[in-house]
């Protein structure tokens, strides 16, 4: 009741005209997983598009315009995340979303703002999220998809042809999983152990020992984000199992290598993005500035290792910020109509050109496939 | 063979620390029949507070020992602030109590130390034990070597110390207990110093294999709980051995049965025991009074 | 005496419910409004069993996510319509809280506790692991209701938020009115019995391990419709609606209002769905906030607030 009150008056004040309002003009919603299972993703995002905001606004913000940021935490809760989109549109009146750190966050999200006709720029990776193509939805990361794909051709290459598969049972895990038994077949690779792991679980030496005695076994890949992939790798050594470990993309930090330690993290491989490897990339690589000044400025501010996932918020906001300055307008109309015209745009993800028909905007290209040696990356191709 | 002992290798690791964290658990229970489900948040600040004051140039020993004294000091003050202030609640008040305690504590850790995943190196390094073609690193060596160390400590101090009796006594009727002359605050300041101590000893313990982040402490203290409460709640003997037997049930299901219902089938275990024998493993039958 | 109070309660509750949307500033509070109306539902609930039968259960969220995941599936695999669908989740939940509270009713305190926690997280793991039915921890799609359309054709046309806090508002004040007729019924003076000593109960002739289950099977049907209504007022749902902490929330809820009491429920309910979202100003404070909240209210308020509050308006009027 309170609440109300203390909304109410404003609200009705400015109807009044009696309280004159110095309010920024751009109005940005985000809901991410600040906090919660997800927050290993979410917490790197909503540092992201906090600094991003930050240094625009410094330098100007869109077209003369201030930029207004309203973060919500969701804690990855789907039934949270509706309330906050509706918040978001509703009562803050924002002109996009960015955020859904978690498929279920971004499902939730997605149906408001389909609802209100209002842009939503996903950053979680289910394919759902943009397939069947919904008018305002779009998203950043790769689909779970396309690095289930990436990683099968370099296993193909390699003329692998039979494998274990040990996934975590969150979410992404669990997506990523499914997505990858999906699509294995058609590189003509069998899954031979089937094997999963709660992200909170202290061993997976138990798991790791049926992969191994699985017959014919010649690689594994471990689908997951979080502690769980370290503890898989350092078990992987322990064990002394001597196949090539895959990790996915969720893992693509830093970080990982640190946890998991030098020795363990010897020769795994994984499809990443330009971000982890801005010093190798070519000098005529489109994304190699970008990548370069956001990991300078993310490590300066924050004092920790840049991300995969805080690269997707870059990337949606860099969407967004690029849509309304070629729109020359902030109603979500037009926001709308401007994303799908996004052509050759340089993320730290990838280079993006988004059609009426693509809401993504990247193909495989956008992943390289990467391996540790000596405690820092290559990139494999 | 080697698959059965690298099986039971797992379960030991996972095990001992289900059992490190249930043992935590007990004295509190015995001291004044509160399980504290900010235990948990316990075991995260001995791993969290060792991993900063290792990285701010302390020796891991010292930074460890200083985990556990600031800890225990938490300890203290939860009780001084939040238990006692309500003795005498429902089970269901004291419940919501340590649960907001956890909560509290999660919330400022998260300020304090951000949401970094951390570790700190294992103890005496990271060369695994060779045994009849199944491994088992020296971490959880230690981890089980200090799971069994505190559980015979604890086992001492409930039945040979006059200071454990005094606790005992305290949970038994405090009153009764004030009337023989125990200073019965003291002992609840005790109580929980050494319960909090405990879990971030096993914090200190267990973070090189688990790693640690500041939202670590509820998964694990769901475990220690259920792990206690199959074990029989109050016994130290109940914790320790329900702890093991939560992390072999687990270890066991996932490598023959399947690792995706390796949880579901330790509860079923617990449900299975609670059915017949319903103070746990080891807990005494208790009469109501009316 | 005591029948007028019961409808001064439901009375107040109504007019409440309808006076407030006057003074929503956005369609926003609709949505809030309806959030704290399926938990009030579902602490309810909570009411029955721990504070008329002083039972605990910290699994009760695995009846939600039954209601709910029931919404999600029977129309599709079975073609019902998806009101039936409640009922149907409810008549799950109903038969398995028969199944499982009569083993787990036996036990006591803490031991209830966990053995109740097993069955929530048992829930939540087949709900989690069954992708090939749940589509796993990314959630699946609810089928919409349909009665707002059906409203509309008769001439009301409602926007969703609107929609919905109305329903969920009618189900809250059906909800309290089976409650409260239950405390003054037999079964509630059976219930309270047992309340205030199990073993004094049973000496007096009551059945207490059937009185015992029949409050443990009446909260799990409240759970399970409140699920339903998160189902479907979301048109997704994903398998945290039968997490633990779900389940602690609504726990949580229920003391916090006053164990004992319907409005408390609702006044618990409302407290801990509005604070996360007044906290949002607070961002990176909101979790110790929250956990801090819980803690003083337990402390200082230990019958929760409504019979905190009514004993000081009695003990001045006298």
């Amino acid at each position: 009741m309170i609440k109300t009150l203390t909304t109410t008056v404003p609200a009705a004040l400015i109807a009044l005209g009696l309280a004159s309002t110095a309010q920024a003009e751009i109005k940005i919603g985000a809901s991410i997983s600040a906090t919660g299972p997800a927050a290993f993703l979410g917490d790197p995002e909503a540092k992201t598009l906090e600094m991003l905001v930050e240094e625009l606004n410094a330098k100007g913000g869109i077209n003369g315009e201030q930029v207004e940021l309203v973060l919500y935490d969701d804690g990855g809760d789907a039934n949270k995340a509706r309330t906050f989109a509706t918040r978001l549109i509703e009562d803050d009146e924002v002109q996009a979303i960015i955020g859904g750190t978690t498929t279920g966050a971004s499902m939730s999200i997605l149906a408001v703002a389909e609802d209100a006709e209002v842009p939503f720029i996903s950053l979680a990776g289910a394919i759902d999220i943009i397939q069947p193509v919904k008018p305002n939805t779009f998203k950043t990361p790769h689909t779970d998809r396309m690095a289930c794909q990436k990683i099968f051709e370099d296993m193909k290459k390699q003329n692998i042809t039979k494998i274990g598969l040990i996934s975590g049972t969150d979410g992404f895990g669990a997506s990523m999983q499914a997505q990858c038994k999906d699509v294995v077949g058609e590189y003509g690779i069998e899954i031979v152990a089937d094997e999963t792991y709660d992200p909170k679980d202290a061993d997976m030496t138990a798991q790791l020992t049926k992969i191994r005695n699985a017959a014919g076994v010649q690689a594994v890949l471990n689908p997951g984000f979080g502690q769980g992939p370290s503890i898989v790798t350092r078990n992987y050594k322990q064990l002394a199992i001597d196949l090539p470990l895959y990790q996915s993309h969720g893992v693509a930090s830093d970080g990982f290598i640190e946890l998991a330690g030098k020795d363990a993290a010897e020769g795994v491989r994984l499809p990443g993005t330009a971000l982890l490897v801005a010093e190798l990339l070519a000098d005529g690589d489109a994304q190699k500035p970008v990548v370069s000044a956001y990991k300078a400025a993310y490590e300066a501010k924050y004092k920790t290792p840049v991300s995969t996932f805080g690269g997707y918020a870059h990337d949606g906001f860099a969407l967004l910020v690029d849509a309304i300055t070629r729109a020359g307008s902030s109603e979500p109309a037009a926001i709308r109509e401007a994303l799908e015209g996004v052509k050759g745009l340089a993320g730290t993800t990838g280079i993006y050109t988004m059609t009426a028909e693509d809401h993504l905007g990247l193909d495989l290209t956008a992943f390289r496939m990467l391996e540790i040696k000596d405690g820092d990356w290559t990139i494999v191709e | 063979m080697s698959e059965f002992l690298q099986f039971l290798f797992s379960g030991l690791t996972v095990g001992a620390v289900y059992a490190l964290v249930a043992l935590g658990f007990t004295i509190i229970y015995n001291a004044s029949g509160v399980v504290n489900f900010a235990q948990g948040e316990f075991v995260m600040l001995g791993g969290m507070i060792t991993v900063f004051a290792h990285a701010a140039g302390l020796p891991l020993p010292l930074a460890a020992l200083i985990a556990i004294a600031a800890t225990a000091a938490i300890g203290v003050a939860l009780n001084k602030l939040a238990i006692e202030p309500a003795r005498g609640a429902p089970v269901v008040t004291l419940i919501i109590i340590t649960i907001g305690a956890s909560i509290f504590i999660r919330g400022a850790a998260q300020l304090i130390f951000g949401k970094q995943i951390h570790t700190f190196p294992a103890f005496s390094g990271d060369d695994p034990i060779h045994v009849m073609g199944a491994t088992i690193l020296t971490q959880s060596l230690w981890a089980i070597g200090g799971a069994a160390a505190v559980f015979v400590a604890l086992w001492l101090f409930f039945t040979r110390t006059i200071l454990g009796r005094a606790v005992l006594a305290t949970s038994n009727n405090r009153l009764a207990a004030q009337l023989v002359g125990i200073n019965t605050d003291f002992i609840m300041t005790l109580s929980f110093a050494l319960s909090a101590g405990i879990g971030a000893f096993a914090g200190v313990l267990i973070t090189p294999i688990t790693m640690t982040s500041y939202d670590v402490g509820l998964g694990l203290a769901l475990k220690g709980f259920a792990g206690a409460m199959l074990g029989g709640m109050g016994n130290p003997k109940g914790a320790f051995a329900g702890g093991l037997l939560l992390g072999l049930f687990e270890a066991m299901t996932a490598g023959y049965l399947s690792s995706q219902y390796k949880e579901a089938a330790a509860f079923v275990v617990i449900l299975a025991v609670l059915f017949f024998m319903p103070q746990g493993l080891f807990g005494q039958k208790s009469t109501d009074r009316v | 005496m005591r029948l007028s109070s019961k409808h001064l309660t439901l009375i107040v509750m109504a007019a409440l419910i309808a006076a407030a949307p006057f003074f929503f500033p956005s369609g926003y509070y609709f949505r809030v409004g309806a959030l704290i109306f399926v938990n009030a539902l579902a602490v309810t609930g909570i009411v029955i069993l721990t504070g008329y039968a002083g039972q605990i259960s910290l699994g009760h969220a695995g009846f939600a996510g039954i209601g709910g995941y029931a919404c999600a599936l029977a129309p599709v695999h079975l073609g019902l319509h998806p009101a039936l669908a409640v009922v149907l989740g409810a008549v799950i939940s109903a038969v398995l809280a028969f199944l499982v509270g009569r083993p787990i009713l036996r036990l006591k305190g803490y031991y209830l506790g966990v053995a109740s926690l097993g069955f929530g997280i048992l829930v939540a793991m087949v709900l989690n692991n069954e992708r090939g039915l749940t589509k796993g921890p990314d959630g699946i799609e609810v089928p919409d209701l349909g009665l707002r359309a059906v409203l509309k054709g008769w001439g009301l046309d409602l926007s969703n938020g609107e929609f919905w806090y109305a329903f969920t508002g009618i189900c809250l004040v059906i909800g309290a009115w089976i409650a409260l007729n239950l405390f003054n019924s037999p079964t509630g003076r059976a219930l309270r019995a047992l309340h205030g000593s199990e073993v004094a109960a049973g000496t007096v002739g009551i059945d207490v391990a059937r009185v015992k289950l029949q409050a443990f099977v009446i909260s799990a049907v409240y759970a399970s419709v409140a699920g339903s209504l998160t189902a479907l007022q979301n048109k997704f749902i994903t398998p945290d609606i039968a997490g633990f902490m779900h389940s602690v929330e609504m726990v949580t809820m229920a003391v916090l209002g006053g164990v004992g009491s319907v409005p408390g429920a609702i006044l618990g309910a409302g407290i801990l769905t509005l604070l996360p979202q007044v906290l949002t100003v607070f961002a990176e404070y909101e979790q110790l906030i929250l956990g801090l909240v819980m803690m003083l209210v337990m402390i200082f308020l230990r019958e929760g607030l409504v019979p905190s509050i009514l004993r000081k308006f009695r003990g001045r009027g006298e």
